[in-house]
């Protein structure tokens, strides 16, 4: 339920600084999803709020509280494990209890809870096992059950579904999403899955190299990416990146690359006309390319379809544009042979430009 | 393969498989042979000798053939002589005390010590020094220390203006109790020290995040789940305090009295002393039979336990 405020965290290992100052609001009941790249310091900056790991430099704000030379017992905080965590020499109620055992509250609630919260994860037939005679995904409700039972505001998750197989994370990512609209509480998540971090968030934290990249809502950062990092990251299967030159001819905006002379229009264009470097990255998502035989030359890439990948109502197709690997997302229906040579018309919105050097969106 | 199908009868080809299968299921005894001789001479003969011996009569001065057959009279005896039970319960005290300490002190170390702080591997490797030292060094350094006027102990009481302790006289027992911790905490430390390491981590912290305090972490957490790793180590100190010699020998040689007699020692001095072969054997054997107990009841430990292991792995692969 509190209002979490990193104020400009720094973490420092001896010499090396992981975390640059990290800026961060989230507000109650928010579902907030750190993602990023292994070593981004997304972990670093959760264990930082759950006092697992101690704060170099900054500050972090609980409800207008300094928290961050606190214990992480005096946080108000649960937390869900990547390896579960589980006590193994306890039976899942013990394991589910342990937290309220430790504050000397009365057996009969103490019993009540761990019903209750057993009968949320539907975990209520498996009380009396240890850890080590539970599945896989078992384990993991058990850790959420541990974390449900002890009632506290804060309710952090690192990344809780990346042990398990593909189906069944599927299968928790719905049920989390479900439990989240439930319960009212500041949830934190950290993954490397942009999947996990678009349908469950309310807000997505973008980190690369100890920097927030960008933050906001999953549909603003799909739409809007800040820089190419964001833009490459977010999206499956990922935004396809041309070198380029703009161009204007007759009043027209071109990018021009290898293998490719594009005429754009719209606010892309006038982001293009008003950038001062001429060497821009185009980046197109692959589900932004239209098959269209007939379009004109100017407004479409041409492609060297070499790979189809059949996936079922969509395929996706590696083609070349000169050097570079394009992707593309179409129908399977779409009539295509591999060794073609086809036009892909671009959709409207779907041009984003990039500086090449700085590699920020124009 | 299509050659051999052609050339060679389907008869040939079986009775050919049978010989390679059979050959393939004596190779594992093969490699075992040598071993099995040289166990059957170093360990087995041995052991037979003496359990044949413990039946007879026997002075050093004859061959055990000479020696005249008594049955069990060595082993009756033995069990009515105030004397070797004097030193089994010496034993016993011994064993209790030495391996009690060792456990609580080892163990408490390796809670202490398992963290980060600098300069912490060195001290680790100070700590497990006494255990490389040779037990009868151990024992002349530490009877030097309680030598009654110019030992370390003393001498530091005196100067601290407290009367002298009569170390090897009047509390020799304890002073080799307290020699033998000195000399095997480390033990208990490296692998408590080893088991701690190897807890899970994220169960420590999801422990923290509960809400557990230091001392509730080492209460709930750590030591239950050390708990295999100390049993073992616990039983392997149990049977190796047993079996202490030299330590003794060379600080008290058993004095004064019996006071300090372990049934090691009793068993060399009845052999060598008292040249009485049989009875040493007998004394031997009731000791062989104490340890193998202790180490029966080891191995059931580990076999319960890996037993309760398989029991759980499968009830999750019945679920999964």
């Amino acid at each position: 339920m509190p209002a979490i405020h990193l104020d400009n965290l720094i973490k420092r290992y001896g010499e090396t600084q992981v975390l640059h100052g990290i800026e961060l609001e989230m507000a109650d009941n928010e579902f907030t999803v750190l993602v990023g790249p292994s070593g981004c310091g997304k972990s670093t900056t959760l264990r930082m709020i759950a006092g697992l790991e101690s704060v170099s430099d900054g500050e972090i704000w609980v409800d207008g509280e300094a928290v961050s030379h606190l214990e992480p017992k005096e946080r108000d905080l649960a937390m869900v494990f990547q390896d579960y965590a589980l006590y193994p020499h306890m039976n899942v109620a013990q394991n589910i209890s342990f937290a309220l055992r430790l504050q000397r509250r009365p057996k009969s609630e103490i019993d009540k809870k761990v019903r209750e919260v057993a009968d949320v994860v539907g975990l209520t037939e498996f009380l009396h096992r240890k850890p080590g005679a539970l599945s896989g995904g078992q384990r993991q409700r058990v850790a959420m059950a541990r974390a449900l039972a002890k009632d506290s505001g804060i309710f952090l998750f690192d990344e809780p579904l990346s042990n398990l197989d593909a189906k069944l994370r599927g299968q928790m990512r719905a049920e989390l999403a479900l439990m989240s609209q439930r319960v009212e509480k500041n949830m934190i998540y950290v993954t490397h899955d942009q999947i996990e971090a678009m349908t469950l968030a309310d807000r997505i934290v973008v980190m690369h190299g100890g920097y927030i990249q960008q933050q906001g809502s999953p549909e603003e950062l799909f739409k809007r990416p800040v820089n190419k990092f964001v833009a490459g990251f977010l999206g499956s299967p990922p935004m396809n990146f041309l070198n380029g030159e703009i161009e204007e001819r007759d009043g027209e905006v071109f990018i021009l690359g290898e293998g490719f002379a594009l005429s754009i229009e719209g606010a892309a264009a006038e982001k293009a006309r008003a950038h001062n470097h001429k060497l821009v990255t185009l980046g197109i998502r692959p589900s932004d390319l239209r098959f269209d035989a007939d379009a004109p030359a100017h407004k479409v890439l041409s492609l060297d379809v070499t790979v189809s990948e059949y996936i079922g109502a969509q395929s996706v197709l590696l083609c070349k544009c000169g050097t570079e690997t394009v992707m593309v997302e179409l129908a399977s229906e779409t009539p295509v042979a591999l060794g073609q040579t086809l036009k892909f018309a671009v959709n409207a919105n779907g041009v984003h430009l990039f500086d090449r050097e700085t590699e920020k969106a124009l | 393969m299509a050659d051999a199908t052609l050339t060679s009868s389907p008869n040939a080809r079986t009775a050919r498989r049978r010989r390679t299968e059979r050959l393939n299921r004596l190779t594992p005894y093969l490699f075992l042979g040598p071993a099995a001789v040289i166990m059957a001479i170093a360990l087995l003969y041995p052991l037979g000798y003496m359990v044949w011996g413990s039946f007879r009569d026997w002075d050093p001065s004859q061959t055990i053939g000479e020696a005249e057959f008594v049955g069990l009279k060595n082993y009756i005896t033995l069990w009515g002589d105030p004397n070797f039970r004097e030193s089994l319960g010496v034993t016993l005290r011994f064993a209790f005390f030495v391996v009690t300490f060792e456990m609580v002190i080892g163990v408490g170390l390796a809670l202490l010590l398992d963290r980060n702080i600098r300069g912490m591997s060195m001290l680790r490797t100070m700590f497990i020094l006494p255990m490389m030292i040779a037990p009868v060094v151990v024992g002349l350094m530490w009877r030097y220390m309680y030598h009654p006027t110019v030992g370390t102990f003393n001498r530091t009481l005196e100067s601290l203006g407290l009367p002298s302790v009569d170390w090897l006289g009047q509390h020799a027992l304890m002073s080799v109790i307290i020699a033998d911790i000195w000399q095997w905490t480390p033990f208990i430390f490296i692998l408590a020290l080893a088991a701690l390491q190897s807890l899970p981590r994220s169960a420590l912290e999801a422990a923290r995040i509960d809400g557990a305090t230091a001392w509730q972490q080492i209460w709930y957490i750590k030591l239950p789940l050390m708990m295999p790793v100390l049993i073992v180590t616990g039983l392997l100190r149990l049977i190796d305090a047993f079996k202490v010699l030299e330590v003794i020998l060379v600080m008290t040689e058993g004095g004064p009295g019996l006071s300090t007699e372990i049934l090691a020692l009793r068993i060399s001095r009845t052999a060598t002393e008292f040249r009485e072969l049989g009875v040493a054997a007998a004394m031997s054997n009731y000791l062989l039979l104490l340890l193998l107990a202790l180490t029966l009841g080891m191995f059931a430990f580990t076999r319960w336990q890996e037993a309760r292991a398989a029991k759980v792995r499968m009830a999750a692969e019945e679920d999964s």
